[in-house]
């Protein structure tokens, strides 16, 4: 998982990895268990006709981080307490909830969203990234390791926020310029103030020349 | 957040009758205002009728201008080439709204019905005549440093929030809407409201009614632009003053201008007196400081706002400038 090895020298908790998996897995075998197939499959083929009532839950088809997922889920749930809460994805970060600080950042079909304030329904059949998302087994990803290396972050909370959206500065073309990476990072805040730190990583892998 | 009954309907026809039969009931797009305000309280819609699935994301040209779907997200016009060459203007107050995240879920539509950011409106404990009519205006009296200096009320002192709106104000566009009487065409300038004794209605829209697109007309102004933004900070703030500016050059000499400034009224304010006092001179920065003094004619403060009866001249100037390429 990434975030264990964003801290090389700290082990991994084996306890608290163990809970998390262990959520995980049942969270879904839940909603799976719950739901037959056929029945998600054909209550989403009538969903144009449908009005889901205030309690009812919706079917909702999702890919995330290349695993696919069959979920039922209130139509109040916004994509981020989704991923937190149900699905234990929790490298997502809740800062303010209102799409003020960028710490729930993620990507939604390869652009990078505010999973705060978006509802999950309305994300059927997309492909979602988060930053568990990013390290390919074991390596992490050019902005994870330069982000270790520029020293980007101090409490590291909104650092799962910053990295996506880092990510997606690049791949946008917009990290061109110190100037231009401050601009189309603004949706990003750190109250630890790391900006200088996070630039310079942002600024390091864009002149690397790696695939992002 | 309360709960709603949610739809999400794949043809116009269908959304439009799913909130007609409901007054409760709130079309939601990207959004980014819409749910923010939701677990604020301070809007409770029993049902949302989702209106992703509909095909309004285009941008085209069409018979003299440029067609800009209602759906087509922020970043999506802000990048788009046609929107560049022909509506640099547009896309550059795209460029100043909200942060890159929020552009890439935000849509035309709803950036133009986006609520105001005044504080008593998001405060539920506190009174307001916009979110509970009758309750009365805690800005007027109260804290009213972010608030409009023109076109104001009583009953209301808010400001509109978004800048995508001041530059299609400057560049004369029209707003396609559908109901359920069918289309009808919307001059952007008179889609907004001001305030007076309903400030409750922000726009023009009736019950049921859904903007489907956004016109704007040829204009000549394809280079010659700024979109001036003041904050409080570099990014990611709304506008204290922000001014949308457009010449077009003949020498020196000034054929054409637009002008409209965000930050200052319930709506965007177009600037059509200014931009005569400009028409065939020359530009320089005293024909510029002269249209300013002509565009703040009227402008009234309240107590903490009169920053804003230099600042709004200053970055009208300023905007010119830059526009003129002068600064």
């Amino acid at each position: 998982m990434a975030q264990e090895n964003l801290n090389p020298t700290a082990p991994a908790d084996d306890h608290d990895e163990a809970r998390r998996t262990f959520l995980k897995q049942t969270s879904v075998l839940t909603a799976l268990a719950l739901t037959p197939g056929p029945v998600v499959q054909a209550a989403a083929a009538q969903w144009d006709e449908k009005v889901a009532a205030a309690f009812e839950k919706v079917p909702l088809k999702l890919d995330i981080n290349g695993k696919k997922y069959r979920l039922q889920v209130e139509p109040r749930t916004t994509l981020l307490d989704l991923l937190r809460e149900q699905l234990h994805l929790t490298g997502t970060k809740k800062g303010c909830d209102y799409g003020q600080c960028g710490a729930c950042t993620v990507h939604v079909d390869g652009q990078r969203v505010n999973s705060c304030l978006t509802l999950a329904v309305m994300q059927d059949g997309r492909k979602v990234t988060t930053i568990e998302g990013l390290a390919e087994g074991d390596k992490l990803h050019p902005m994870q390791e330069a982000f270790i290396k520029h020293d980007g972050f101090q409490c590291g909370y909104c650092t799962p926020g910053q990295i996506m959206s880092a990510v997606a500065c690049i791949r946008e073309g917009h990290a061109n310029s110190e100037g231009e990476i401050r601009e189309y990072m603004s949706g990003n805040i750190c109250r630890c103030g790391a900006y200088p730190n996070i630039v310079a990583a942002i600024q390091e892998v864009k002149n690397g020349g790696q695939k992002v | 957040m309360n709960q709603f009954q949610y739809v999400r309907p794949t043809k116009q026809k269908a959304a439009i009758e799913a909130l007609a039969r409901d007054a409760n009931a709130q079309f939601i797009a990207g959004g980014t205002n819409l749910l923010d305000l939701m677990k604020r309280g301070v809007m409770q819609p029993q049902k949302l009728v989702d209106i992703n699935r509909l095909p309004l994301n285009k941008i085209e040209r069409m018979d003299g201008g440029i067609r800009i779907g209602a759906l087509a997200l922020n970043s999506a016009v802000a990048e788009d080439q046609l929107v560049q060459q022909q509506l640099p203007l547009l896309a550059q107050a795209l460029n100043a709204g909200a942060s890159a995240q929020l552009r890439n879920m935000a849509t035309v539509g709803g950036n133009m019905l986006q609520r105001t950011r005044c504080h008593y409106f998001y405060d539920t404990a506190l009174p307001c005549n916009k979110r509970e009519p009758g309750s009365g205006c805690g800005a007027l009296e109260g804290i009213n440093r972010m608030h409009a200096i023109f076109g104001f009320s009583d009953k209301c002192i808010a400001v509109h929030p978004s800048d995508m709106s001041v530059a299609l104000a400057a560049l004369d566009a029209t707003v396609l809407v559908s109901g359920p009487k069918g289309e009808r065409r919307i001059a952007f300038l008179d889609f907004h409201r001001l305030p007076g004794d309903t400030p409750q209605k922000d726009t023009n829209l009736e019950q049921g009614e859904l903007v489907v697109a956004v016109e704007v007309p040829e204009n000549a102004f394809p280079k010659n632009v700024h979109y001036l933004k003041v904050r409080e900070r570099a990014s990611y703030a709304f506008a204290l003053v922000s001014v949308a500016a457009a010449l077009q050059l003949d020498g020196n000499t000034i054929k054409a201008a637009r002008l409209a400034m965000g930050g200052v009224a319930h709506k965007p304010w177009r600037l059509t007196e200014a931009e005569a006092a400009l028409v065939g001179k020359p530009a320089t920065e005293e024909t510029f400081r002269q249209a300013a003094a002509v565009a703040m004619q009227g402008a009234k403060a309240f107590k903490h706002n009169a920053y804003k009866l230099k600042l709004a001249p200053n970055s009208i100037v300023q905007a010119l400038k830059n526009a003129a390429g002068l600064a």
